[in-house]
């Protein structure tokens, strides 16, 4: 295994560690040392400067989500810190690398920014203000079970004296680090728990925010890039002397020998010219591919008799044979781009003794373990400036394709740094799409309409065979599964059915697949979602109370439901000509549900009038970044219902950009009453879990307005009127 | 050559005159709060105010330009964020990645004044910026807590006046 696949690999840690050695390394890295100056810090999670502003080190990325404010929360929380005087810094992969990955893992998907790391982040900032009461103790020469601490200042208050934080961040830094450290209750929580602002909305609001694609060194030139436009397809050959004479060109090169780069002192110019480049491409195999054919490859995969198994429960042949009624129907979910606002790109500077990058990513460390075999140089010569990013959505963690690309370039440039930019054209024809996969569904019902079987035979893509086949468990994906496990905090399964088979028939196409917000739930919760509510309509029974009687042992479940069935009125009138639709999914640790409301039009319109949206996520650490997150997760599924699809003709990605490729704009947006319902007792993600639910809500929606059952998503291609 | 004026001030850059605004916003000027985001005015990530109106940077040339024009960015709005939609915004806190805000903020500020009380009509209408974070619902609450608080203040400075 190479190191960039131990590196990368999701939810590792030993082969980091192994592939490092525990090298110590000493290079200067310029943004995270330059912010804290000379402060030693008091552990790796919290620095304490003697003005008393705090360094909250966060190795999670903020990328809207919310993540470097809740982090933050938490580790100030347990500091009893001044929450006014909270700042935050990234430390790089090198240096975690360098410290044996003290900071953990600094991935930033599958909904874990706060659940993967709540517990140790919290611990650092108790065992902080441990060690700043011992080192205030130790001044006075008191017990430290004297002191008390409240917004960075400890008091000893038999003789009324106060320290601040900064007055003993000094010597706090030079003790041991506390063995024992117990954290709080979160019903004790002041600063966590709370609807505070953002740390970081301001720099948002007037441009000086710096997104990796603003970032500027001295002497930096900038690079387009266009890459073969079919998968596994090579440059032939490049005619190249009309660009190299334009204004700014400085290089012509090409890369991996399927890419062309143009090298410019502005990325304009570089653009302009690399248009003006006459590539001819050896398209290789893939050249015939397109959506029919892929299409046709997973219909087959639906009947085969090879599938590897996910859920299975009793003896589905005898439900069957035994059943009153038969219900049977085929989804399909196209390929989707992740359509990030600020388009991929990174800067890198090379030279034997060192490589850099800076970029935006989801995941630093899969970013340096991208750069180090493309530098040709040693893991302790690399290093990465993580940047702000302008949106993720898995795809700055599903490929760091744009940090290869920077490097190579760079190396052709020694010493000069150069930014390569991705056009939008480049981006979105280019991605890690969101699989496409299709779903048989076959029910039974016995005479009293209650379900006694179910097989799900999904046929398609799976992530991991095109990302990293290595994480593949004996050639299955486990993450194809996602919502329908038997058990699990990745997703389990919330039905009752005895004679249960849940299957996958892999079949991948040559389009690399990637992680897009909600992953694998969001057609699984379609598939089964509507496919409950086609059960339910089967047996004359309402899709909530049919929910309801299979869910008696899913507490979580059914709680969310609960919620949304009661906040949005189910069972009561709506306004005329308006329908509900419901579902419920779990997934990244929490439970989720929704009702939408929608009308359908005589001429086929949709409008979305309301969604109400509950998720159970254990704890909440920002209320109203919770709602926002709920907020979001409708965009940007109902974005996915109403117009995501890429298609393909001659081996091709056909959309190109945003006005092929059509996203939700403010129009189409509903209003989404969220409430967040934390039970407690475990941590669930909230980025990602309610686009589960905005899909299938909406979907069921239509059904009970028009009758009709869409499985063949988006809906810009369908007719919804009246059937 | 090109002659533009960008906040209030006249810049003269070299630069051929095909190259759209955007870019020699961002690559001659030096100004990066407004963003690139297609190129094809599609998204509104580009997006500055020239004479008031909310113009897509990304698709026209300088050529088209003159300094007699006066062009807004994200960087001229207000000198210490005091414009009623950055104060708007941070009160609700509107931002996630923030990527696409400097464009959503230039359409919302020529918003609320060609309409100082928008309807959600008016809004759909004219806030068609794209945001893939999906803070659509608090631009919205954003736009009319703008215009709220402009006409509370338009009031505020007549009375001060008179």
């Amino acid at each position: 295994m190479t190191i960039a696949q131990k590196l990368s690999r999701r939810g590792f840690l030993a082969g980091a560690t192994a592939a490092t050695g525990g090298l110590s390394i000493g290079f200067h890295i310029p943004t995270a040392e330059a912010a804290v100056g000379d402060t030693p810090e008091i552990n790796a999670w919290v620095v304490v400067k003697p003005d008393n502003t705090i360094v909250v080190r966060v190795a999670r990325i903020e990328m809207g989500q919310g993540t470097l404010t809740g982090l933050s929360q938490l580790v100030a929380e347990e500091l009893d810190a001044d929450w006014s005087k909270i700042t935050t810094e990234y430390p790089t992969p090198g240096q975690n690398v360098a410290r044996k990955r003290i900071w953990g893992d600094f991935q930033t998907a599958g909904s874990r920014g706060i659940r993967g790391s709540e517990d140790y982040v919290r611990k650092g900032g108790a065992a902080a203000r441990i060690m700043l009461m011992q080192a205030a103790a130790n001044q006075w020469k008191v017990p430290v079970s004297e002191l008390t601490t409240s917004k960075s200042v400890i008091t000893h208050k038999a003789s009324g004296r106060t320290l601040r934080y900064g007055q003993v961040a000094a010597a706090a830094a030079k003790l041991e680090a506390p063995k024992d450290v117990k954290i709080k209750d979160p019903k004790d929580w002041t600063i966590a728990g709370k609807p505070l602002p953002r740390l970081d909305t301001k720099a948002k609001l007037d441009g000086s925010q710096i997104y990796s694609i603003d970032f500027k060194m001295p002497g930096m030139l900038n690079a387009a890039i266009k890459e073969t436009p079919v998968p596994g397809g090579k440059v032939k050959s490049i005619d190249a002397a009309k660009a190299e004479k334009m204004r700014g060109v400085k290089k012509v090169l090409v890369i991996d020998g399927n890419a062309v780069v143009v090298v410019a002192d502005t990325w304009y110019r570089a653009k302009t010219a690399l248009d003006a480049v006459n590539i001819v491409w050896d398209e290789g195999a893939n050249a015939s591919v397109s959506t029919a054919s892929i299409k046709a490859m997973l219909t087959e995969g639906l009947e085969a008799k090879q599938a590897f198994v996910g859920n299975k429960k009793g003896d589905l042949e005898t439900a069957f044979a035994g059943a009153a009624k038969k219900v049977e129907a085929v989804y399909r979910y196209p390929y989707q781009s992740h359509m990030t606002m600020e388009p991929m790109n990174a800067t890198a500077q090379w030279t034997p003794e060192k490589c850099m990058v800076w970029t935006s990513t989801q995941n630093a460390e899969a970013a340096l373990a991208t750069a180090v075999p493309a530098s040709g140089l040693p893991i302790e010569k690399c290093d990465v400036i993580r940047m702000n990013l302008g949106g993720g959505f898995g795809r700055r963690s599903s490929s760091h394709d744009y940090v290869r690309h920077a490097v190579l370039v760079a190396k052709e440039m020694p010493g000069t740094p150069v930014k390569v930019i991705w056009s939008r054209e480049q981006d979105v024809t280019h991605g890690t799409y969101h699989p496409t996969t299709m779903c048989k569904l076959t029910g039974a019902l016995d005479d009293k309409g209650n379900v006694v079987g179910l097989h799900m035979r999904i046929s398609g893509q799976s992530i991991l065979a095109g990302l990293r086949p290595e994480a593949l468990v004996e050639g299955r994906d486990p993450g194809t599964f996602q919502g329908l496990n038997a058990q699990g905090p990745e997703g389990q399964f919330g039905y009752e059915i005895p004679n249960l088979l849940v299957d996958h028939a892999m079949r991948n196409p040559p389009f690399r697949p990637g992680f897009w917000r909600g992953v694998n739930n969001n057609q699984n919760a379609i598939y089964l979602e509507c496919f409950i509510d086609e059960m339910a309509h089967a047996a004359g029974q309402d899709p909530l109370e049919f929910r309801r009687k299979m869910m008696k042992n899913y507490p979580k479940h059914l709680a969310v439901l609960n919620t949304v069935a009661e906040k949005s009125g189910w069972g009561k009138p709506t306004a005329p000509g308006v329908f509900r639709g419901i579902s419920q999914h779990m997934g990244y640790g929490s439970y989720v549900a929704a009702v939408a409301e929608v009308s359908v039009s005589d001429k086929g319109a949709l409008k979305i009038h309301r969604i109400v949206a509950a998720t159970d996520p254990g704890h909440v650490v920002n209320p109203q970044q919770v709602a926002a997150q709920i907020e979001g997760s409708f965009a940007y599924g109902l974005s996915a219902l109403l117009y995501g699809e890429m298609t393909v003709k001659n081996g091709r990605m056909e959309q190109e950009n945003f006005d092929t490729y059509e996203v939700m704009k403010m129009a189409d947006m509903p209003p989404v009453e969220s409430y967040p319902v934390p039970s407690g007792g475990f941590w669930g993600g909230v980025g990602e879990p309610t686009i589960f639910v905005a899909a299938p809500a909406v979907l069921n929606a239509i059904f009970a307005a028009t009758g009709k059952r869409l499985r063949d998503v988006p809906l810009k291609n369908l007719d919804l009127r009246k059937a | 050559m090109a002659r533009l004026n960008i906040n209030g001030k006249i810049h003269t850059i070299d630069v051929e005159p095909d190259t759209p605004l955007l870019w020699a916003i961002r690559e001659q000027i030096g100004l990066t709060g407004t963003k690139y985001g297609c190129g094809v005015a599609a998204c509104g990530a580009c997006t500055v105010n020239v004479d008031g109106v909310p113009t897509r940077s990304c698709s026209l040339p300088v050529s088209s330009f003159t300094e007699k024009q006066k062009i807004v960015t994200i960087e001229g709005l207000s000198k210490t964020v005091t414009h009623p939609i950055q104060q708007a915004w941070l009160e609700l806190d509107v931002p996630q990645c923030g990527y696409c805000q400097s464009g959503q903020i230039m359409a919302a500020a020529a918003l609320i004044t060609k309409h100082p009380e928008p309807t959600d009509a008016q809004i759909n209408e004219e806030m068609t910026n794209i945001c893939r974070c999906g803070t659509y619902n608090r631009i919205r609450a954003g736009v009319k807590l703008a215009a709220k608080n402009a006409k509370a203040g338009n009031k505020t400075n007549k009375a001060q006046r008179a």
